[in-house]
């Protein structure tokens, strides 16, 4: 037992954790903690906007696989992480959001900035603490990191009235915790195990679908290892982009509203399915009635709701992906020969072969989405780690930048939250100092998080932004093109702002590029400078994204 | 997809007896868009722990994800489905009810006698019954009690426990 106060007690637990990086912004509410941090070991990154906060704490975690610390004052700065905080859960990602809160006797009162932060962020939370002591702290901050990363991650919330960040106690720092009503299932049923060999190894047309699951639980080379032995293809879903590298023979891409015709098209014909932690979205499956209809599916998920929540399923199996599929592929392996080739392997070969180049890609021009990013893919290296914002750029990036390793790809997926990449890239790059990462933007999002621009460059995380600007909200204007007759309405952008400007008015680089060649000598650039980089890439402002399934259509009504 | 059919469930939770269960518990059941038709708390024998009984009115794929969801509540230590042939359910209405005359009053306390309630207050032109039972024996009496005319109800919602 020591004696400390409570914001000495909450850093120590912190530092136990081994956290090496907190992303924030203070407040009245959050002082005392502040004041402990100045001395302590563990690094504060200063944002301009706490929801980047979160989304750094995001990419840091998604990056690394370790948790995410982010932090905030009370009301305003609580209520700022709120969209990071639900974009965390969404995507299953491993965050810690500390928030100041008003003292103990003033909570409920409506005291000023005070924000009943346990009350909002309990649905987008897998748990938020209020320690009413600060006795309490060390045993929350270790039931917090328990619960954030393991099972099926999330987001937790500790929220922390200023009077128990001061309170003194004896503190007791616990090792390893019981948490009663806290019992991931990581081992797979054998049973299920032996039902799930059973389907596959009689399947004559088996296919994979990956989902971002395999990623979380570091099982890539185990999916690896079991698509070979049975010669399935594997489609990813756009979470799941990079568990399987997108130059193997047996890869089809992503799956989906955007995804590749060679996924959309092959899975359709597929006997068994093997489903690996995804939860079969309506943006992956498209129309769920007609989604493989006739297909015997096994999915694998730790979290037993997601399995047969959207789509009845053969053979559940509730464990960790990871251990589950070292199972599966020992119990197959017993069964199975390592064969060269199969029936189906060439008859993917062969849709692989036919749909190639299907997609209409604008000859006209040189600086059109699918060439830019096809270059950037041969410029940066294999481990560098691109994100995404959200919209067209987004769906560019998962269909024409090819991905060949897990963690590498970082996108927002579920809730698809504009502004989300920049600040990510930031925190990915504090995770991953030894390689360049690059944000591939829109002209809209990257307005709505540039900001972080002061981020970037004052606490020198040097990251390169993307930007297909198309002086457009493009997708929203691509669905106003195809489904509301042409009608633009509050989508178009203009030449604003002059991003060159922008960029330098922070102290960063900024290019405008006029030609492939002048974007190839701008990336470039950007490795060789170690500096916060933003290139702006003109590109035309009616380009579609193809192919598509229209929201609510099947598989089969994909449009290309 | 044939229909499936629709039935009326008990789950009996064993929660965390602190504040803000029933909060994410009731939480969970609106975005989850289920339907609940009661849910009640109360203290178990041992003073860390509460019983949440909840019920519910679905078909077996809608009360097997809720029984998942809850069991994903990190305050939720231990669910079961009970099984109505070998459960105690009981649940508790007060009932006031409109006394027009003397004849009322004693058609009202035979039927109560009956019904094994007890009348727990008496005021002009008005009684109060307290009916202890099965929700069915409680909608029972609620039938025959509206030919008197019903002023307020209030009911506990179900608790239950398994024999033996
Ligand atoms: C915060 C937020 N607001 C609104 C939307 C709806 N939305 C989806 S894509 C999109 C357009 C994005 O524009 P831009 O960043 O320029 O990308 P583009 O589609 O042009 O590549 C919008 C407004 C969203 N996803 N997130
Ligand atoms: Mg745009």
């Amino acid at each position: 037992m020591v004696k400390m106060s409570g914001s000495h007690a909450l850093i120590e637990a912190l530092y136990k954790e081994k956290v090496d990086v907190i992303f924030g912004l203070p407040g009245g509410a959050i002082m005392p903690v502040y004041d402990v941090l100045r001395d302590s070991k563990i690094r504060h990154i200063l944002v301009r906007h706490e929801q980047s906060a979160a989304h750094m704490a995001e990419g840091y975690a998604r990056a690394s696989g370790k948790v995410g610390v982010c932090m905030a004052t009370s009301g305003p700065g609580a209520t700022n992480l709120v969209t990071g905080i639900a974009n965390a859960y969404m995507d299953s990602s491993p965050i810690i959001a500390i928030t100041g809160q008003v003292p103990r006797a003033m909570i409920g009162k409506d005291a000023f900035q005070e924000t009943d932060i346990i009350g909002i962020t309990t649905p987008i939370t897998k748990y938020n603490f209020q320690p009413r002591h600060a006795s309490e702290i060390p045993e929350t901050v270790k039931m917090a990191f328990q619960i954030a990363s393991t099972g099926r991650p999330g987001p937790v919330v500790i929220d922390l009235p200023k009077d128990v960040q001061t309170e003194v106690a004896d503190m007791d720092f616990p090792e390893k915790i019981e948490i009663r009503g806290y019992k991931p299932n990581i081992s797979p049923h054998p049973l299920q195990i032996e039902k799930a060999t059973e389907l596959l190894t009689k399947a004559e047309r088996p296919f994979i679908l990956a989902g971002g699951g395999v990623i979380i639980s570091n099982a890539s080379q185990n999916l690896q290892a079991i698509s070979e032995l049975l010669l399935a293809p594997v489609a990813t879903t756009f979470m799941g982009k990079g568990s399987f590298p997108e130059n193997h023979p047996l890869s089809l891409g992503v799956i989906g509203m955007h995804g590749t015709l060679e996924a959309n098209k092959s899975i359709l014909e597929a006997d068994v399915l093997l489903a690996v932690g995804t939860r079969f979205s309506d943006r992956s499956t498209g129309k769920i009635d007609e989604f493989c209809p006739d297909a015997k599916i096994i999915q694998i998920d730790i979290d037993p709701s997601e399995v047969g929540k959207n789509r009845a399923i053969d053979v559940p199996i509730v464990g960790d992906v990871g251990k589950t599929l070292i199972e599966l592929h020992n119990s197959l392996s017993k069964r199975l020969e390592k064969k060269e080739s199969s029936l189906w392997s060439k008859r993917i070969q062969q849709i692989k072969d036919e749909l190639r180049d299907k997609v209409r890609i604008n000859q006209e021009k040189d600086l059109v989405p699918q060439k830019v990013l096809k270059e950037l893919r041969e410029m940066l290296p294999i481990d560098a780690i691109v994100t995404t914002e959200v919209g067209q750029n987004q769906m560019w990036a998962s269909l024409y930048f090819k991905v060949y390793k897990p963690r590498t790809f970082i996108s927002s997926g579920g809730l698809g939250t504009m502004g989300f990449g920049f600040p990510a890239a930031i925190g990915v790059k504090v995770a991953r100092p030894d390689v360049p990462v690059f944000d591939i933007a829109g002209d809209g999002s990257f307005t709505m998080t540039a900001n972080s621009l002061a981020t970037s460059v004052s606490e020198n995380i040097p990251v390169t932004v993307v930007i297909l600007n198309n002086s457009m909200l493009g997708m929203v204007a691509q669905w106003q093109r195809l489904f509301y007759n042409r009608r633009y309405s509050a989508v178009e952008l203009g030449e604003c702002p002059n991003f060159v400007k922008l960029a330098e008015a922070f102290g960063a680089q900024g290019f405008r590029v006029d030609s492939i060649d002048e974007f190839k000598k701008a990336v470039k650039q950007a490795l060789e400078s170690h500096v916060t980089t933003v290139i702006d890439v003109p590109i035309p402002p009616e380009e579609n994204v193809f192919p598509m399934i229209p929201a609510g259509k099947g598989l089969r009504e994909i449009i290309y | 997809m044939e229909k499936k059919e629709e039935k009326n469930y008990i789950i009996s939770t064993i929660v965390e007896n602190k504040p803000g269960v029933l909060y994410r518990a009731s939480n969970m059941f609106r975005k989850r868009a289920f339907n609940i038709d009661s849910i009640s708390v109360g203290p178990t024998e041992r003073k860390d722990l509460a019983r949440m009984t909840i019920t519910i009115n679905g078909d077996e794929p809608i009360v097997e994800q809720l029984v998942k969801q809850l069991g994903k509540l990190i305050d939720v230590i231990k669910i079961s489905v009970l099984n109505p042939q070998n459960t105690v359910i009981r649940e508790l209405a007060l009932i006031k009810l409109h006394v027009a005359d003397a004849k009322a009053r004693s058609d009202i306390i035979n039927f109560v006698n009956i019904f094994r309630g007890r009348i727990v207050d008496v005021s002009i032109g008005s009684m109060m019954v307290e009916i202890t039972g099965t929700p069915d024996k409680i909608d029972a009496f609620l039938t025959l009690a509206t030919t008197f005319g019903i002023k307020e109800i209030a009911r506990t919602g179900i608790t239950a426990l398994v024999r033996g």
